[in-house]
């Protein structure tokens, strides 16, 4: 499953895409993120994957901002300890 | 030599009279719908404040949204140039400048010259604005003026969970209901803006000094929540804050000689 | 706030063959939104009765009622019901409920029962959110997109609209289409501003009907670049309250020139449905367990 956590507003689209079917649930994101954002969670068929946390699904544009600096923007933390490269974010 | 500034914002458009580095006369209009008019409007309010003609004036710049319909201006600039070249002639100890404007929120990183070497923008999104503070009062049925002073004598955080001026509004409304103290409220709003900018601005990378313009200034209860979320020791606001940008737009008239 | 102009109409319904009287199993799903909230009854899989109205401000409290409501008529009590699910905003707030299961999974699934097997695809709008939802022939996810940090695209735009101008919702899609000419989309998306730009075309001597369809094609737009992202793939159903508004559901229709499906049901009722079709799986499951 594509689960596309976050949002469209006017200002923008801000979107973390997990690909959930390679996820192998070994939590290394969540480790890797620096404010939280992830989390592992059992979903509605069972499986063991990550997910963004319902407390930043509505402001991850702001939450993840220190990691997306204007100028020089370093490989994003939960991109790089991600080895099945689950996850996508559309900004 | 004396020169004109005009800021075309989305809700307000201001213009100032320079001369040789020295505010002399500001004058500020509604935008309303004829955006050209206002502009002409606002010029001439200043100009008979400082009892000079058109032809005194040797150039005229443009800045803010609407300054492609200012055609009988002699330059425009973007509003990030025109507010830190303005508040760097107010003030040139600043590096970063914060711009909450009404409909805009910018952040721009600069060097002591004045050049901007990064900007961050949130437009578009009420919620990153001073719409956002405006919408609040408005739910909270509390003059706009009143909100700063009243943020400050709050001694409970309370949490809000919208992050959409739309629902925030309907957010604000059930914590009246639950009886919230409103002081509380305005304090928890304050915060969560103040929380969206800082985070912009941190994309820039903040250094101090900094500085505050853009009407939201006036209001002290959003300056202290933004001191905080910056985590620094205070944060400059000039006087007449809503004026920065319309007094770079003149500065850069100037120098453009 | 004029509330009047934007209360849904609040109703139930049972099966007047009285499937439930024959029924080996029934189950049901309780779907607690913002806004309204259903409950959906099945016997054996099948739909047998239902009720939708307004999430009061206590979520418990509306959840007992909407299933009370559903079960009126029938002469049915609660504990006839083998296995019951929450789903929705307020899921956790359903207090007889077995398990949870997130809105997204439960409109897919109970897409699929509605629109039929062939539904790929299924945009479900709802009074503070709106999401955009793919599946497969069983009705499980393949990718969803969520969307309710921001007002736009949502009822609640629609709201602020219906209010601005004074015009009751459910007159909207049909007033929205009483114009000479298709006017341009309104070019804000953020809500606040799009009613500064109402106000300003209104002043500017527009007509209502202008300044509705104006936002009535805006939404569908961005309703639009919100299936785009997942992709959009036939056949294709909308759920959800804003299925019942003709002036975005059309001008939606157009845009993807795709038609959506026409539901067996009330597609206001697709969560509740979809999560009792997952009480009926789970009941059977314990049961050969
Ligand atoms: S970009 Fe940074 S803050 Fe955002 S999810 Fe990744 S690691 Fe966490
Ligand atoms: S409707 Fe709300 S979230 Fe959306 S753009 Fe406007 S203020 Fe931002």
């Amino acid at each position: 499953m594509i689960a596309n956590y976050g949002y469209k507003d006017g200002s923008g689209e801000y979107y973390i895409s997990m690909n959930t079917d390679k996820c192998d649930g070994c939590g290394d994101c969540v480790t890797a993120c620096p404010a939280g954002v992830l989390e592992m969670i059992v979903n509605d068929y069972d499986e063991k994957v990550a997910a963004v946390t319902d407390a930043h699904r509505k402001k991850i544009k702001y939450s993840c901002a220190p990691c997306k600096p204007v100028q020089g923007r370093p490989v994003l933390p939960c991109i790089a300890a991600c080895q099945p490269q689950v996850i996508q974010h559309s900004w | 030599m004396i020169t004109a500034g005009i800021d075309m914002g989305a809700k307000t458009t201001k213009a100032v009279i320079l001369r040789d580095g020295n505010v002399i006369a500001r004058a500020l209009t509604f935008t309303g719908f004829d955006q050209k008019e206002a502009a002409e409007k606002a010029l001439a309010d200043a100009l008979a404040q400082a009892a000079l003609n058109r032809s005194d004036v040797a150039r005229t710049f443009a800045t803010g949204v609407g300054r492609q319909q200012a055609s009988f201006a002699n330059g425009s600039m973007t509003e990030m140039a025109a507010d830190t070249k303005g508040s760097l002639l107010l003030n040139n100890k600043l590096r970063t400048v914060i711009d909450v404007g009404a409909e805009e929120g910018r952040a721009m990183k600069c060097t002591a010259e004045g050049k901007v070497t990064d900007f961050a923008v949130n437009e578009k999104c009420a919620a990153g604005a001073g719409s956002f503070v405006e919408a609040m009062s408005r739910a909270l049925e509390l003059p706009l003026e009143k909100m700063g002073e009243m943020s400050l004598r709050s001694k409970n955080a309370v949490a809000m969970n919208a992050q959409c001026t739309v629902f925030a509004e309907s957010e604000v409304v059930s914590l009246v209901h639950a009886k919230t103290p409103k002081e509380d409220i305005v304090r928890a709003l304050h915060d969560a803006i103040a929380n969206r900018i800082v985070s912009m601005a941190r994309r820039v990378g903040v250094e101090e000094s900094v500085g505050l313009v853009g009407g939201v200034g006036y209001n002290i209860g959003f300056v202290d929540a933004l001191r905080r979320c910056l985590e620094v020791e205070s944060v400059w606001v000039p006087e007449q804050p809503e004026y920065v940008g319309a007094i770079g737009a003149a500065v850069a008239a100037a120098e453009a000689a | 706030m004029a509330q009047e102009f934007w209360r849904w109409k609040e109703y139930n319904w049972r099966d007047p063959e009285e499937s439930w009287n024959k029924a080996k199993m029934l189950t049901a799903g309780v779907d607690v939104g913002s806004v309204s909230t259903q409950a959906a009854v099945m016997a054996d899989g099948q739909l047998c009765a239902f009720a939708s109205m307004r999430t009061g401000s206590d979520s418990p409290d509306s959840a007992r009622k909407a299933m009370d409501w559903a079960l009126r008529e029938t002469g049915l009590t609660l504990d006839r019901i083998r296995y019951v699910i929450g789903t929705g905003y307020g899921r956790v707030n359903v207090p007889f409920a077995h398990r949870t299961i997130t809105e997204i999974a439960c409109h897919a699934r109970g897409a699929n029962f509605m629109y039929g097997p062939n539904v790929r695809t299924v945009l479900d709008m709802g009074g503070q959110d709106c999401k955009a939802i793919r599946c497969d022939e069983k009705g499980k996810v393949s990718a969803f997109l969520m969307n309710d940090k921001c007002a736009a695209g949502t009822g609640r735009g629609m709201e602020v609209f219906a209010d601005l101008l004074s015009v009751p919702l459910e007159q909207i899609g049909d007033l929205s289409y009483e114009v000479d000419q298709e006017p341009q989309p309104v070019s804000s998306t953020c809500v606040v501003f799009a009613k500064t730009e109402a106000v300003g075309l209104l002043r500017k001597g527009w007509p209502k009907n202008n300044v509705l369809a104006a936002y009535c094609s805006a939404m569908a737009h961005r309703v639009y670049t919100l299936l785009e992202r997942l992709g959009v793939e036939g056949d294709f159903g909308i759920t959800g309250g804003i299925a019942k508004n003709s002036g975005v559901v059309k001008r939606l229709e157009k845009e993807l020139n795709l038609k959506a499906l026409t539901p067996r049901y009330d597609p206001q009722i697709a969560g509740a449905v979809g999560a009792a079709l997952f009480a009926h799986t789970l009941a059977q499951k314990e049961a050969t367990a």
